[in-house]
């Protein structure tokens, strides 16, 4: 069970826009093990949404991955070309997107667009198409399959069409589900019939998966392990529960104070002061600095190493690194950095 | 259908109205003709009779579908019609596919090559054509290529060159479209489901023609009506410049001549036309978009 089945390396990825290049991700770095759950969080801007565009490569025009790999089963999909990335998209790895509103084609029946997800991929004929996209409606729970092949997205509710978008996305298959905040744009009561279905799916198909979302109480239901980015870096990686009960970067932190939870029901809530780093101009040091209450001199000038808390748990931040020399302990430097 | 009617009748009623209100008549010469002979014809046609009259008279005539005859000529002005709108139809119908065509075409390649040479090229083009007037152009084109270079012959009834009529009534409207095409096809691109069909793992090719076009042809396809329009008055003008005996240019000599039942019948004729153009880009528009219904 413990094969690696995608491994981003030092993943650099920007857009070249007019006012100069955002530089969305810079330099990030996971490995994704089968059947697991891997979950980025990050809040708007963070990089998380454009990291998993880059391993489908569906960036917009402008955005460009400018360094680094992407190692599927041990293959550089990077240096794919644009016909190997059509077999790629879809068949080996599939993503869910956000908005199920705009994510389907108004002038398409449902079934048009599932039938053609499945027969890029597959020899299947039309009928045999047809009867392949019943069965996954059913699989996502859509009543009246064959009545919703015929009709067009707009008739359809906003949880319909997200399960119509899930059973897109695995009508073949793949190896890999990228859900990009797949129940952001939903009700609440919605979202978790949805994250349900997502979980059990990816169990019965044996998916790995990496589930892009900013909210802490989905990635505490689905996740194995979990990033944390900010400024397009990974400040923290671990186990959900380190993370959650342990967090060791001041980011983390501020994210999980800024959620409600039982214990502090009465209080106010504590969000993270400040805006979201201006992407056109990366800080020399570590990129949250300016928004960290326990910042110091060293944070603006040199980023973070990653250092290992545990073998469950990796940060990057200063504040550890002085915990740690000021217990005596030694540095453990990450060999790439 | 009822709507398009009323507004068929209206445009009826304030055409009969207005040419009457407009002095002088059809058997007004410069050379005077015997009062007697003028009190005659003007009863023959019921020109003696109250407006309101003329105009239920005309209203029952029509009717029964007797447009009467030209008072220039004296022909059935059924036939005219008939006769000068084959032209004027084939001239439009050229332009209009031409514009549609070649508009659609220019416009996808501007919006995928943005920014770079046969965009800016293209822009240029059709900013230059939507400011140029069609009577500039025909008669431009007219100079340049029938008189000065002589490589296309002038329009005569016996041979007829739709060559130069058909660009100088297609430019601007492919100009339009073009622009048009491009603005909505950049925004397609830009769409959710454009990139779900890339995540697919659908073809470029496929992804631009199959899944973005035709979105992007429903802002065009609106476009539809007016052009018919603009092709309709162009050609009053066009027809005039290339003397193309078409129904443009006899509608502007109905008018020059207060051939009343002429005019009147020309201008039922292309309202007609206008309102079946609207009709039909709708009926496009629903076939193109699901999501619109007429209630």
């Amino acid at each position: 069970m413990n094969e690696t089945i995608l491994q981003v390396k030092n993943l650099h990825t920007s857009f070249f826009t007019d006012s100069g290049q955002v530089m969305a991700v810079n330099g990030i770095s996971f490995n994704l093990e089968k059947g697991k759950t891997l979950g980025i969080v990050g809040e708007s801007g963070s990089g998380k949404s454009v990291t998993a565009y880059s391993i489908m490569r569906i960036l917009a025009d402008t955005g460009r991955i400018t360094g680094g790999e992407i190692l599927f089963r041990g293959e550089d999909i990077t240096k794919y070309t644009e016909r190997q990335m059509q077999k790629f998209r879809g068949k080996r790895c599939s993503i869910v997107f956000q908005d199920p509103m705009t994510s389907l084609n108004p002038v398409f029946t449902v079934g048009n667009q599932l039938m053609e997800a499945i027969m890029l991929h597959t020899d299947k004929r039309r009928g045999e198409a047809r009867e392949r996209a019943v069965e996954m409606l059913e699989l996502v729970g859509v009543n009246e399959p064959r009545k919703r092949l015929k009709q067009y997205p707009h008739e359809l509710s906003g949880g319909m069409r997200q399960r119509v978008m899930i059973a897109m996305a695995l009508a073949c298959e793949p190896d890999i589900l990228i859900a990009d905040e797949p129940t952001t744009a939903l009700d609440v009561t919605i979202q978790a019939q949805i994250l349900e279905l997502i979980q059990s799916l990816q169990k019965k198909l044996g998916m790995a998966m990496i589930l892009v979302t900013h909210d802490m109480g989905v990635i505490a239901e689905l996740c194995d392990e979990l990033i944390v980015m900010y400024g397009g870096r990974v400040c923290e990686r671990g186990t959900v529960d380190e993370i959650f009960y342990n967090p060791r970067h001041e980011y983390t932190k501020g994210l999980l104070r800024s959620i409600p939870n039982i214990n502090n029901m009465k209080e106010r809530l504590v969000p993270i002061s400040g805006t979201p780093i201006n992407l056109l101009n990366l800080p020399k040091g570590c990129a949250f600095c300016a928004r960290c209450d326990n910042a110091m001199k060293i944070c603006l000038e040199r980023l973070p190493d990653e250092i290992s808390i545990n073998e469950n748990h990796k940060a990057s931040c200063w504040l550890n690194i002085k915990d740690m020399l000021a217990a005596g302990k030694e540095v453990e430097e990450r060999a790439e950095r | 259908m009822l709507l398009a009617l009323a507004t068929v009748f209206i445009i009826c009623a304030i055409t009969f109205f207005a040419m009457h209100a407009i002095p002088g008549g059809p058997f007004n010469k410069e050379k005077a003709l015997d009062p007697a002979t003028i009190a005659a014809l003007n009863e023959r046609f019921h020109l003696d009779k109250p407006l309101l009259t003329q105009f239920f008279l005309y209203l029952k005539n029509i009717a029964a579908g007797d447009f009467g005859v030209s008072l220039k000529t004296g022909r059935d002005i059924g036939a005219i019609i008939k006769e000068s709108f084959a032209i004027s139809a084939k001239l439009g119908g050229i332009a209009a596919a031409a514009a549609i065509v070649a508009g659609i075409i220019l416009g996808c390649i501007a919006a995928l090559t943005r920014n770079r040479l046969p965009d800016r090229l293209i822009v240029f083009i059709s900013t230059l054509f939507t400011a140029v007037p069609s009577f500039v152009l025909a008669t431009l084109l007219l100079l340049v290529f029938s008189i000065t270079l002589a490589w296309v012959p002038v329009w005569s009834a016996a041979e007829r060159h739709y060559l130069l009529p058909v660009i100088a009534l297609a430019m601007y409207p492919m100009a339009y479209i073009t622009r048009l095409t491009k603005t909505s096809m950049l925004d397609a691109l830009g769409q959710d489901y454009v990139r779900t069909a890339r995540a697919k793992g659908v073809r470029r090719l496929l992804v631009i023609f199959k899944h973005t076009l035709r979105n992007a042809l429903i802002p065009v396809i609106t476009y539809v009506g007016p052009m018919v329009a603009y092709i309709l008055t162009g050609s009053l003008v066009v027809e005039n410049v290339f003397t193309i005996g078409g129904l443009g240019s006899k509608f502007i000599t109905s008018i020059s001549n207060r051939d009343y039942p002429m005019i009147m019948a020309t201008t039922i004729f292309l309202a007609v036309l206008m309102v079946l153009a609207n009709l039909i880009s709708d009926l496009i528009y629903k076939a193109v978009d699901p999501r619109i219904t007429f209630d």
